[in-house]
């Protein structure tokens, strides 16, 4: 059997073994479980959408929050029902047109990410001619721009109070779903010329622009993309946990986001994904910590979750500091060649070592 | 507006100016040496607080050896951050992203420590007379700080020009900066300035978290974010890397916070819009800062 | 190389006991038994531990403890059971609140939950609380909000609409105030409330308002304080954290501003008179409680113990409600006589409970009436003014 055809049929057994286990943990996790679960995907959804900037196209962008939180409060407006509206809306009340928009979730959802990306667009016109941390600030600033508008524009937004009562429509299968969508999205672009443009301009700006490739376009797109995800990302969060508020966007998600893109490997969707599901992982499994251990006799140090939480952080980054799959996908081969190299360690005979 | 209240204004500025002015500094230090962000810097100007509130006598008996002591602990804390945090990414010419996430890392895990440690109650800090008494010149109110601030912020900034310009370990900084493998091969002591950067940028945060602390006189785990935002704001409004930038950064982000208010009280909940619209506007008419030199694209 | 096998060994480890944590309550989870077992009954504590408000949260967990110490056990179906708590902290945030209480509820099962402090992150925990039938008592978040709609919500504190109009009231009609110049801290969605509920009746009463923001976590507010005293107000109202607007007042007096300085709930704490110090004097703010006033017989002895356990400090406001809504959970654990969730919660709906803070009783929403005490700080002391009660 040749390698391509065994591929594929590697291929078929994980997307099989992916449903099986979705099924599984649908009739088994517990709501806490499945929240973790919903949580993990929409922030991989996020890291992805900053990898496609900081990753992919080696812009340094700090400007997630801003357009999560634009998709947000749009899904937020649109479910949300006419009266929940008026009642919600209580310092300066909403206006009729306000409280009469409405849209199912998905089409909610999509107008989120659409606008998110209409934003992107307009903010990429001035702050894409600025290159490196001078961008990443830049962006960062419009991004808290945005929230402060947001925490000022009682009748629109409802300040800084936000908006609740926000009908839940995700479970397991919708975000699996939309990120599959999204993953798949990146990966077929990253194959045709546009994708390939962008990695150029990554690699090196000057060589990519001497071959052809229209700088600015490109950097547009990639931005404008990326807006688009991360305010798809923002609506479902706003769904997920039913509550939105300006202090939820802080410039400091930005950060968290960019740790689970560095901690995976930038430049990497394999690397976005595994980074995203270990942050959030490790943050709600390491909640032991602040309450008690009797068997050890350790009080219970509230607190100290997040102290271990950012020292372990540390310690893999240190560890592994290209990130965990560095800028390489998840792949067969990667696979049989982490087995072998593995193997070869546990045999110690000095053979050549195989990279991924 | 009349023309006390102006004046009052502008005196305020001064103050706030100075204060951003001086933390500043110590973001553009390392910023200058290593290219790096130290998001970090925020939260040792934070510890540089505790210490005062530890160090200084509850009677302010011997506060200006206190206030020595303190400045000493913060540069040490700001050498072990960077021996563990930093120094082990860079011998291992880790990518810059590693050692940003490393310093966002740092950074969590010194404002949680401070929770656990000294609580997420706030502290007060202790108000020396000698500086927070008030004094009336002519209509104007203020604290003695707002004289003693400036005139503070100028001996240290002078005094670090000198280091940088006049002295060897500040040739070393210079030369580190421009082309840190070059440096190496001439035989500097790389580790070891690298080091002492981040010591004087730590010790002038202390400075800073001393001024800051006199007259806003709470301490909390997270006090250093506000400042350390908008003073990185100011750094890089300046030109980062750039010491006399980090100065007319702050003084001008200063200025334009307490003007913002002063002229346009009604739209003051959009304040904070003002210093990022500067921070904006200023990048993209200079992309380099205000003083910042060109760096030269290496092709 | 070595680095790397290690690197990998660690991540499996995560990942392993990542997984081995969902399958491990995954089984746990078909027994449902937390009701049936008689030993101990769960109490949840959500709240900030870290993050932008840990501060308060602090304090008020304090007072769920002290009360924890003092009646460690309840009394089900004449048994003795132990209260454990279990905390979890939020972070001040919505997502990790909505991630805590769901732990809280589904994976810890607890009885109630008590918070949490903010209403931010109690907003967060809404939809979870809704849908998870479990009665959470809110004790200091004060939007209205958070209990409108939701029946399993409730909370020991007044909310800000009567907080505002009672504030407003008592510049207005007492301190014989005409115009007011007011503060919001916009990012914060209890002083952007208070203040507008405060304008609204004050406005309403024939005043005038003059009015400046701030942010959260702003440490200067020279500029704000010169602008607004350029208006010449009767009085200053401040509503907002306390972290922030004990730095307000005291920045206020150093500018010579000498009329009324106003505020709310959240002054009542030691650490605003620490921060704000001599300049904190006079300054007249609304509250839940007074250590003098005798709300109710249990008031005096409240304080007296608080005062033994912290050197002769007073409780502060929230810490007092704390302490009675750990008090008003047991009752109902004791009223509906088992630790099942639903049981517990109509027992909550129903109660009619007097704590160190006044009689509590709720409304159709969850929301009890109390009355507002307005207090004076007076020698670095919090001293009672008035109470006040309006419709």
């Amino acid at each position: 059997m040749d390698k391509k055809k065994l591929h594929i049929i590697l291929d078929i057994v994980a997307i099989a073994a992916l449903i099986g286990f979705m099924f599984w943990a649908n009739a088994t996790f517990n709501p806490y479980n499945k929240r973790i679960f919903n949580t993990c995907c929409i922030y991989a959804i996020c890291a992805l959408s900053m990898n496609m900037v900081n990753g992919f196209t080696g812009l340094f962008s700090l400007g997630q929050p801003g357009f999560m939180a634009i998709g947000a409060y749009i899904t937020a407006i649109f479910t949300v029902s006419t009266a929940d509206k008026v009642s919600i809306y209580k310092i300066i009340p909403i206006s009729d047109f306000m409280a009469n928009l409405s849209a199912p979730f998905p089409v909610a959802l999509i107008l989120g990410g659409l606008v998110a990306a209409v934003f992107a667009f307009i903010i990429g016109f001035p702050v894409l001619r600025l290159r490196g941390d001078y961008l990443a600030i830049a962006t960062l600033g419009f991004s808290e721009i945005i929230r402060i508008c947001i925490t000022n524009m009682q009748g629109i937004t409802n300040g800084p109070t936000g908006i609740n009562r926000i009908p839940s429509h995700i479970n397991m299968w919708v975000s699996l779903i939309i990120l599959a969508a999204i993953v798949t999205f990146t990966l077929a672009m990253m194959r045709t010329s546009y994708g390939r443009a962008l990695l150029a301009i990554r690699e090196d700006e000057v060589a990519a622009q001497a071959m052809g490739v229209n700088l600015f376009k490109h950097k547009m797109l990639a931005f404008v993309l990326s807006g688009f995800m991360a305010g798809i990302g923002g609506g479902m969060l706003a769904s997920l946990v039913g509550a939105i508020g300006p202090d939820q966007f802080k410039f400091t998600v930005a950060y968290e986001i960019l740790l689970m893109v560095v901690l995976g490997g930038q430049g990497s969707v394999s690397g976005s994904i595994a980074g995203a599901f270990i942050v959030r992982i490790a943050l709600e499994k390491l909640r032991f910590l602040d309450e008690p251990i009797p068997a050890i006799g350790y009080p219970g140090i509230g607190g100290m979750r997040m102290v271990v939480f950012s020292a372990l952080l540390m310690l893999v980054i240190i560890l592994w500091r290209k990130g965990i799959f560095g800028n390489k996908e998840l792949s067969w081969d990667g696979i049989g060649g982490f087995f072998k190299l593995i193997g070869s360690k546990l045999r110690r005979s000095p053979k050549k070592e195989v990279a991924e | 507006m009349a023309w006390s209240d102006l004046l009052q204004q502008i005196c305020n500025g001064l103050l706030l100016g100075s204060l951003f002015a001086l933390v500043a500094v110590g973001y553009t230090m390392v910023y200058g040496i290593l290219r790096l962000i130290n998001f970090a810097h925020c939260d040792i100007f934070m510890m540089g607080m505790y210490f005062a509130f530890f160090f200084v006598a509850k009677d302010f008996r011997l506060w200006p050896l206190s206030f020595v002591a303190v400045i000493v602990a913060t540069a040490v804390l700001g050498m072990g951050l960077e021996k563990v945090a930093y120094c082990t990414l860079r011998r291992q010419n880790a990518p810059k992203i590693s050692m940003l996430i490393s310093a966002i890392g740092a950074s969590y895990f010194l404002e949680n420590l401070a929770t656990v440690i000294f609580t997420a109650k706030p502290k007060t800090f202790p108000q020396i007379p000698f500086f927070v008494d008030m004094m009336q010149i002519g209509s104007v109110r203020l604290q003695r700080l707002a004289v003693a601030v400036p005139i503070i912020t100028v001996v240290f900034v002078l005094i670090l020009l000198f280091l940088i310009n006049k002295t060897k370990s500040g040739m070393a900084m210079r030369a580190i900066s421009k082309d840190l493998d070059t440096a190496k091969l001439m035989g500097i002591n790389v580790n070891g300035t690298i080091s002492f950067t981040f010591a004087i940028g730590s010790a002038i945060a202390a400075v800073g978290a001393i001024l800051w602390g006199l007259k806003y006189p709470q301490i909390s785990p997270l006090v250093g974010v506000m400042p350390g935002l908008k003073c990185f704001i100011a750094a890089v409004i300046g030109g980062i890397g750039n010491v006399k930038g980090a100065v007319i950064g702050g003084l001008l982000l200063g200025f334009i916070e307490v003007m913002a208010v002063a002229f346009f009280p009604e739209i003051s909940a959009y304040k904070d819009i003002f210093s990022f619209v500067l921070l904006i506007g200023i990048l993209l008419f200079r992309p380099n800062g205000l003083v910042g030199e060109k760096i030269a694209e290496k092709v | 190389m070595k680095k790397k096998l290690m690197a990998v060994a660690l991540i499996t480890v995560l990942a392993l006991t990542s997984l081995t944590g969902c399958g491990g309550t995954a089984t746990e989870e078909g027994t449902d038994s937390a009701a049936a077992s008689g030993d101990t009954v769960k109490i949840g504590v959500l709240q900030p531990i870290t993050g932008g408000m840990a501060a308060g949260a602090a304090i008020e967990i304090e007072g769920i403890e002290l009360a924890n110490s003092e009646r460690p056990t309840v009394n089900i179906g004449g048994k003795d059971v132990t209260v454990e708590l279990v905390k979890a902290d939020n972070k001040s945030d919505k997502v990790e609140a909505a991630n805590a209480a769901t732990k809280l509820i589904e994976q810890d099962q607890v009885s109630v939950i008590l918070g949490s402090y903010s209403s931010t992150p109690s907003l967060g925990a809404y939809d979870v609380v809704r849908n998870g039938n479990v009665a959470a008592v809110g004790i200091s978040c004060t939007n209205p909000a958070v209990t409108e709609g939701n029946d399993n919500y409730f909370r020991v504190c007044f909310i800000d609409p009567y907080q505002g109009k009672v504030m407003a009231n008592y510049a207005y009609n007492t301190l014989g105030a005409k115009t007011a110049a007011v503060t919001t801290e916009q990012g914060n969605d209890y002083s952007v409330g208070l203040a507008q509920y405060f304008k609204a009746e004050f406005e309403k009463l024939g005043g005038t308002v003059y009015e400046a923001a701030y942010q959260t976590g702003d440490q200067d507010f020279n500029a704000q304080i010169t602008s607004l005293k350029a208006n010449d107000p009767d009085i200053f109202f401040v509503p907002g954290n306390f972290t922030e607007a004990a730095m307000f007042i005291k920045q206020a007096k150093q500018n010579g501003v000498d009329v009324p300085l106003l505020g709310g709930d959240t002054y009542e704490v030691q650490e605003f008179l620490d921060v704000a110090g001599a300049e904190s004097e006079g300054v007249l703010f609304s509250a839940f409680f007074d250590p003098d006033a005798e709300l109710t017989p249990l008031t005096k002895e409240f304080v007296q113990k608080y005062r033994e356990a912290n050197d002769g400090k007073d409780p502060a406001g929230v810490t007092a409600l704390g302490y009675d809504a750990y008090n008003l959970v047991c009752d109902a654990i004791e009223a509906a006589g088992t630790t099942d969730p639903v049981a517990i919660r109509d027992a909550i709906a129903a109660s009619d409970f007097t704590g160190v803070t006044g009689p509590v009783k709720f409304d159709e929403n969850g929301d009890p009436t109390k009355a507002a005490v307005i207090k004076k700080i007076e020698g670095g002391k919090f001293v009672f003014a008035d109470q006040v009660t309006v419709q």
